[in-house]
């Protein structure tokens, strides 16, 4: 061991802590526009966000190449939240007040989420969350690009009831609050379309369950009962691979009782044999099948900026493509990236998205987008079935809902509210706390 | 014996005690006069962030001080500690939610938001009275205290011992883990509970508020510190540390070695579950994560790191890794666990006996004392 | 109606022709390309009828064109170019052959290219076209297969054929299933006598259809399919009682061979090595480069991938052993320090030089599928695959413990390092390769949960708790008493499953540790002796 001093080490420490005190807000000379990204990199998550961290990247690479923006450089701030939920909100405070990032780009989960959405609130951020979720939520500072159930699972289940003609339904999940949320909604929606009681069962299973012969054999048996029988998934990403297996091994295939999945896109099946799956189910607002020049576009800057040819994009990559698009679009439209301009600003944006359209902000921060419904192939990719004629808004809150039937939400002004009650006429909760505290 | 005054006191009169609460508490009081009279934007101004974040470290550090008792002076691995963390934190959470009101997205006066949107008609019993200050508090303390009674009470008197307890102490704490996160428990699930507004009428989200939960982590710390010294030189834990290092021996001496045993690990527990009450609001959510086996391994981490078995040492272990973790995960996000990973397998080579092992040698070295320390207790 | 008549005569036609060797033609082929022009178009009904005049057309092509519409391998290039077969459809860029001509065209960029799409309903009317040609296969086993994808799918039409090719088959399994299939479709329409032929019956199939008339409007039909279907619930009973026990094995497999490597390396070296996930994970990393460097052959790959995945964990075993475990000599806790920041730093590492994404590791033919045992038993292969293989893994490291000298140096240097080095035992060197035998063990694992589950830096995370649970409820040092932890907690989870659900059963087996341990707090087996004590 060293004959250092020994006062050395407890100075060290001194030091170190010190150090996290000195927030070094290091000036340059024309300041770059610093966006945060807020993706694991690490941890259970790692498998799905970590593409996400370098879809970011590239959209911010590009846009630098392109000048920038309003002439300033844009500065990515990676950090890595490492798949624990309460490291989610210390990194976004840490983004924002100590990095003072203009904007965040990032989380996946709804947990995730709900753990950040204070912080950003509480620090005044902007955050762009690019993932399909429940819904029944509407936050002045997050703008919501992925899909919510209106957007996903509704048109699914239309699809198979109206052209594959099922009649009895399995949802099956992962039992937190996407699914649960989901499986109420398309409950509720079921049962609104004639369909019995007897004719629905639902099944929660852990994350990560790996171990299905059980339940796969409960829903051959359910499906053996002489109606058309088809399962809804929610079944979160570590687990679909052995319940796929299992469904193939059990000898079902989409023939017999289809599985449309909501989870389960190109990323996910690039780690799967897709043999056994082919013709499967799933819906997205995107795949990367998609037959447009902007989508090669897309897959040809993401293939050359991964250098790997077998490279795969999908939904949560084009939801933070718009996403992007839509901010900077708004900073222009500002003319700064100060984030109340910006909020303001970004609302009724459209910019193309990838499937030969346009998204728009829509006044409740969720966006315009098509539905898509697509068969799984043998090479890991969808063959589009079926898309809705034109591009549906998102809902902050479900019709299906008994709690959330009556709210809406609208972020311009005058109203500025996350959720307004039509039948009371006021608007509840939230942004209106402060208000209440005050009285 | 237990109840006089000097048993408690004893421990402010040792050096390494008075040491330790003079550097805390002073740590405490420079931090809090850097965030306060400093301006921001002065090199030396120390951000809330940083003041909440350290408050965080604070309250892990309460906990790996309870672990430290039982786990260094006792010889009880428990890979099982963070249950009772998140039992205390889930109390406060509780209360936390309740304070909500009709604040939530849906305005409903008693149901969190959580249950309103999972169709739950009427509040759980369980969730009765955590609408009360006091109640929740006491929560706080006989949640994790009752299950550690219950859990210690079987354990220790069918004798379970070493590695078997070590592993039960893990499937506790999973078997919590995927109960909590069964949506139909009432605990809100994986998403756990989280959007809280208020801790006795104060705002979460203001500066004064933070820093006062930064000082009451500080100030628990230094009170569990001395708690723990305090046992530890008692009668009581001489007998825990017989224990440690014979336990037959000391049953064949007449001790009733099972109620000592008893006795500390709820002690122990109780600590956990105020590190967890005094950590929810600072992080603003709890869920079942922190019942993860993998955390509760974390928490012995940090203890072997500082060095077990010395109460400050924990702290130290505590501090450290965290905030390595904090610096690293922000500065090399993508290869942070190269050198978290690293960290561990180097200080465990070249430390045995983690940082307060080191310090304690230097200290040795300066004093040229040339006597050789008694040997550590052969324990495992 | 009439289109599926013509189906089946067109099919008729095909089959003559596909015998004879479709040769190119050097014609321009106008008809071909109507044919194939009619399958251009977005209605699915419309793509239906174009399906079925190419059934009927006889073209030397067609079965060709209709295999690859069925693998999306059909496409067209883009504005109303050639009709072209895609042979593989990985990547920007495929190689591809002229439909009509079967010329070699080369690669031509996915962009150019327009698939031709199907959904399920026109699968389901391709698959049955292709089974009606595989039933005339020389193959019994493919005609097997032909008739039993048959059940259920039977349309009046094609009763009649059938009807002949019941009475021209060879093979009674063949002409049981073809039988049944009719009877299906019998029962459909309403024909009380097919309940008779099809009651005992355990396939699914039949069980939908009798379900299906025991609600029919028809009392007669309706009473004789309950009375049908009470029967066969009677046998399937015993059939889910198998059933639930295969699945509880099965797991129980799983369990025993991600705990075994464990069991040596925790149980008889004491180390408490939270890297044995990683290691696992190692060993199905193996399988799947291996697969890498011999694309096109899963089956040898994994065959492979046996001793390779053992060898590369073992020597990852070696490497820890070597930089950090001998440095722990007598302080077992620490090991789990030093090990977790090894797991840390081999789950990182993977994510750094693979990716952070799951790995495809593509199952042999002769593990997909399953056993049928009867009707309403089918075991699943590979899940019986593994099975074995995890009987076999612990038969030789009992073999490798118990008659090799290794194995009693190994038992020697646990029970007495002191003596044993004292009687000449080279006790580092026994020390590495116990270490290294363990971690080769979890290397096996890994190559058996490649072919269940996920392959990805996490892999290794989901195991070790469980594992740890196993070895210590069997008993400590204790082979036997892993293996029968193992299989028993699997059958125990299994059996609670289906009333408690998944996530109950988990915790009331964890429930079930804690309280089991109360009554012996060594496990199942205890080790006797000195060396229990400490």
């Amino acid at each position: 061991m060293s004959s250092h001093s020994p006062a050395v080490p407890k100075r060290l420490f001194a030091a170190t802590l010190l150090s996290l005190a000195v927030s070094a807000p290091a000036m340059a000379q024309e300041d770059p526009i610093k966006v945060g990204i807020l993706h694991s990199l690490s941890g259970t998550m790692a498998i799905s966000e970590s593409t996400l961290k370098d879809t970011m990247l590239m959209l911010i690479e590009q846009q630098n190449a392109q000048g920038g923006l309003l002439g300033r450089e844009l500065e990515p701030v990676v950090v890595d939240p490492a798949s624990d939920w309460p490291l989610f909100a210390e990194k976004a405070r840490q983004l924002l007040a100590q990095d003072e990032v203009d904007v965040i780009f990032g989380n996946w989960t709804s947990v995730s989420r709900k753990s950040v959405l204070p912080v950003v609130e509480e620090l005044d951020g902007l955050l762009f969350y690019p993932v399909q979720y429940e819904g029944e939520e509407s936050s002045e500072n997050v703008f919501y690009t992925g899909a919510a159930p209106n957007q996903q699972a509704v048109p699914a289940v239309d699809y198979l009831m109206n052209e594959v003609g099922v009649e009895r339904w399995v949802l099956a999940g992962t039992d937190y609050v996407y699914p649960r949320t989901t499986n109420k909604i398309l409950e509720a929606y079921l049962k609104d379309h004639g369909v019995a009681d007897d004719d629905i069962m639902v099944n929660y299973t852990p994350f990560g369950h790996s171990d299905w012969q059980n339940i796969v054999s409960d829903i051959a048996d359910f499906g053996s009962q002489g109606k058309k029988t088809a399962v809804v998934s929610t079944i979160n990403g570590d687990a679909n691979v052995p319940f796929y297996r299992e469904l193939g091994n059990q000898g079902i295939d989409a023939a017999d009782i289809p599985v449309v999945a909501f989870s389960v896109g190109e990323q996910e099946l690039s780690g799967i044999d897709t043999a056994p799956l082919v013709g499967h189910l799933a819906a997205w607002n995107y795949f990367m099948s998609v037959d447009t020049d902007t989508n090669y576009d897309f897959i040809d800057s993401w293939i050359d900026y991964t250098g790997d040819e077998m490279a795969v994009t999908n939904d949560p990559m084009e939801a933070h493509y718009i996403g992007f698009n839509m901010w900077a679009e708004a900073v222009r439209k500002a003319g700064t990236a100060e984030v109340d301009a910006v909020k303001d600003a970004i609302i009724g944006v459209s910019v193309p998205n990838l499937t030969g359209g346009y998204a728009t902000m829509m006044p409740n921060h969720h966006i315009t987008k098509p539905v898509l419904i697509g068969e799984i192939q043998d090479n890991g990719q969808f063959s589009i079935v079926w898309e809705t004629p034109s591009t549906v808004a998102g809902d902050a809150w479900s019709d299906y809902l008994p709690g959330s039937r009556d709210l809406i939400s609208d972020w311009r002004a005058p109203m500025r509210c996350g959720n307004y009650n039509v039948v009371e006429g006021r608007c509840g909760g939230g942004a209106d706390a402060e208000v209440a505290s005050v009285e | 014996m237990l109840a006089s005054r000097s048993w408690l006191s004893r421990p402010l009169r040792e050096r390494s005690t008075q040491i330790f609460l003079g550097v805390l508490l002073a740590a405490l009081a420079v931090f809090t006069l850097l965030n306060l009279i400093v301006p921001a934007g002065h090199p030396l101004h120390v951000s809330t962030y940083t003041v909440t974040l350290l408050g965080k470290y604070l309250s892990f550090a309460l906990l790996a001080v309870a672990l430290d008792l039982v786990w260094g002076y006792l010889g009880i691995l428990s890979l099982g500690h963070g249950a009772f963390f998140a039992l205390g934190g889930y109390a406060m959470g509780m209360y936390l939610m309740r304070q909500i009101g009709d604040r939530g997205v849906y305005g409903d006066p008693v149901l969190p938001d959580f249950m309103v949107f999972l169709d739950w008609d009427s509040l759980p019993w369980y969730w009765h009275g955590f609408d009360m200050a006091w109640f929740a508090l006491l929560m706080v303390l006989l949640a994790p205290g009752l299950l550690a009674l219950v859990f210690g009470f079987l354990a220790f008197r069918s004798r379970v011992t070493g590695v078997y307890l070590s592993i039960i102490t893990q499937a506790l704490t999973f078997a919590l883990m995927l109960a909590f996160f069964r949506n139909e428990m009432g605990f809100g699930g994986n998403n756990g509970l989280t959007d809280f507004k208020e801790l006795l009428g104060y705002d979460l989200r203001s500066d004064a508020t933070r820093l006062g939960l930064f000082l009451a982590s500080g100030l628990a710390l230094a009170l569990g510190y001395v708690l723990c010294r305090a046992i530890v030189a008692s009668k009581l834990g001489r007998v825990s540390m017989a224990c440690r290092d014979a336990e037959a021996r000391t049953r064949f001496l007449g001790y009733r070695v099972e109620r000592v045993q008893l006795f500390v690990f709820v002690v122990s527990a109780m600590l956990a579950g105020v590190a967890g009450a005094l950590y929810v609001p600072q992080v603003g959510i709890i869920n079942p994560g922190e019942f993860s086996p993998i955390f509760s391994i974390e928490v012995v981490l940090w203890v072997a790191l500082g060095g077990r078995g010395t109460l400050y040492g924990a702290v130290i272990g505590a501090l450290v890794v965290n905030y390595a973790k904090t610096v690293f995960t922000g500065v090399m996000p993508e290869a942070w666990l190269f050198a978290l990973g690293g960290l561990f397998v180097v200080v465990t080579v070249l430390l045995p006996k983690g940082v307060a092992g080191l310090l304690a040698s230097l200290r040795r070295r300066r004093d040229d004392d040339a006597s050789e320390t008694p040997a550590q207790g052969a324990s495992s | 109606m009439r289109t599926i008549r013509s189906l089946v005569q067109g099919l008729l036609c095909l089959i003559v022709v596909s015998l004879a060797a479709p040769a190119a033609l050097a014609a321009p082929d106008d008809d071909g390309r109507a044919l194939l022009e009619a399958l251009d178009t977005d209605s699915y009904a419309a793509k239906g009828e174009a399906v079925t005049a190419i059934a009927d057309s006889g073209h030397p092509q067609s079965r060709v064109w209709l295999e690859a519409l069925l693998d999306g391998k059909l496409q067209r290039q883009e504005d109303g170019g050639r009709f072209v077969v895609v042979l593989a459809n990985r990547g920007r860029h495929w190689p591809v052959r002229d439909a009509l001509t079967d010329e070699d065209l080369g690669e031509m960029s996915r962009r150019d290219l327009d698939r031709i799409g199907i959904n399920n309903a026109l699968r389901g009317q391709l698959q049955n076209t292709l089974a009606l040609l595989d039933l005339r296969a020389p193959a019994v086993s493919a005609r097997r297969e032909a008739a039993r994808d048959l059940l259920g799918e039977v349309s009046p039409s094609m009763v009649e054929p059938l009807n002949g090719l019941v009475e021209n088959e060879a093979d009674d399994e063949v002409r049981r299933l073809l039988t049944q299939a009719i009877a299906i479709q019998r029962l459909e329409r309403g024909d009380l006598e097919a309940v008779e032929a099809l009651s005992g019956s355990l396939n699914t199939s039949v069980r939908s259809a009798l379900s299906a008339a025991a609600r029919s409007d028809d009392a007669a039909l309706a009473e004789a399919a309950t009375d049908a279907l009470a029967g066969i619930e009677q046998k399937q009973k015993l059939n889910d009682g198998i059933q639930t026990l295969y699945f509880g094995l099965s797991l129980g497999s799983v369990l025993v061979l991600a705990a075994i490597g464990l069991a040596i390396t925790f149980g008889v070296m004491g180390v408490i090595n939270m890297a044995h996930g990683e290691l696992i994970m190692l060993g199905a990393y193996t399988t799947w480069g291996m697969q890498q460097l011999l694309p096109g052959q899963p089956g040898l790959a994994l065959l492979l991938s046996i001793p390779a995945g053992f060898l590369v964990a073992a020597l990852a075993g070696i490497v820890i052993e070597r930089s950090v475990i001998q440095f722990l000599k007598g302080r077992p806790l620490e090991t789990l320090l030093a090990t977790f920041g090894v797991s840390l730093i081999l789950q990182q590492l993977v994510r750094t030089l693979i990716s952070p994404l799951n790995r495809t590791v593509v199952s042999p033919e002769w593990m997909s599928g399953s056993l049928m045992i009867n009707e309403g038993l089918s075991l699943t292969l590979n899940r019986l695959l593994v099975l074995g293989f995890a009987l076999l893994v612990f038969a030789g490291l009992m073999l490798v413990m118990r008659r090799t000298r290794l194995g009693l140096e190994v038992r020697a240097v646990t029970q007495n390092r002191a003596m044993a080095r004292s009687m000449g035992i080279r006790a580092t060197r026994v020390d590495i390769l116990t270490f290294a035998l363990g971690s080769g063990v979890a290397g096996l694992a890994g190559v058996a949960l490649s072919q269940l589950t996920n392959v990805g830096p996490n892999l290794g995370q989901n195991y070790i708790i469980d594992s740890f649970m196993v070895v210590v409820f069997g008993g400590v040092g204790n082979l036997w008493g892993t293996l029968v932890a193992g299989l028993s907690l699997g059958v125990i989870n299994q059996v609670l499953e289906p009333w408690a659900g998944a996530v109950l059963a988990k915790i009331l087996v964890l429930v079930f540790i804690i309280l089991f341990i109360q009554k012996r707090p060594r496990g199942l087996f205890p080790q006797k002796g000195r060396a229990a004590e400490g």
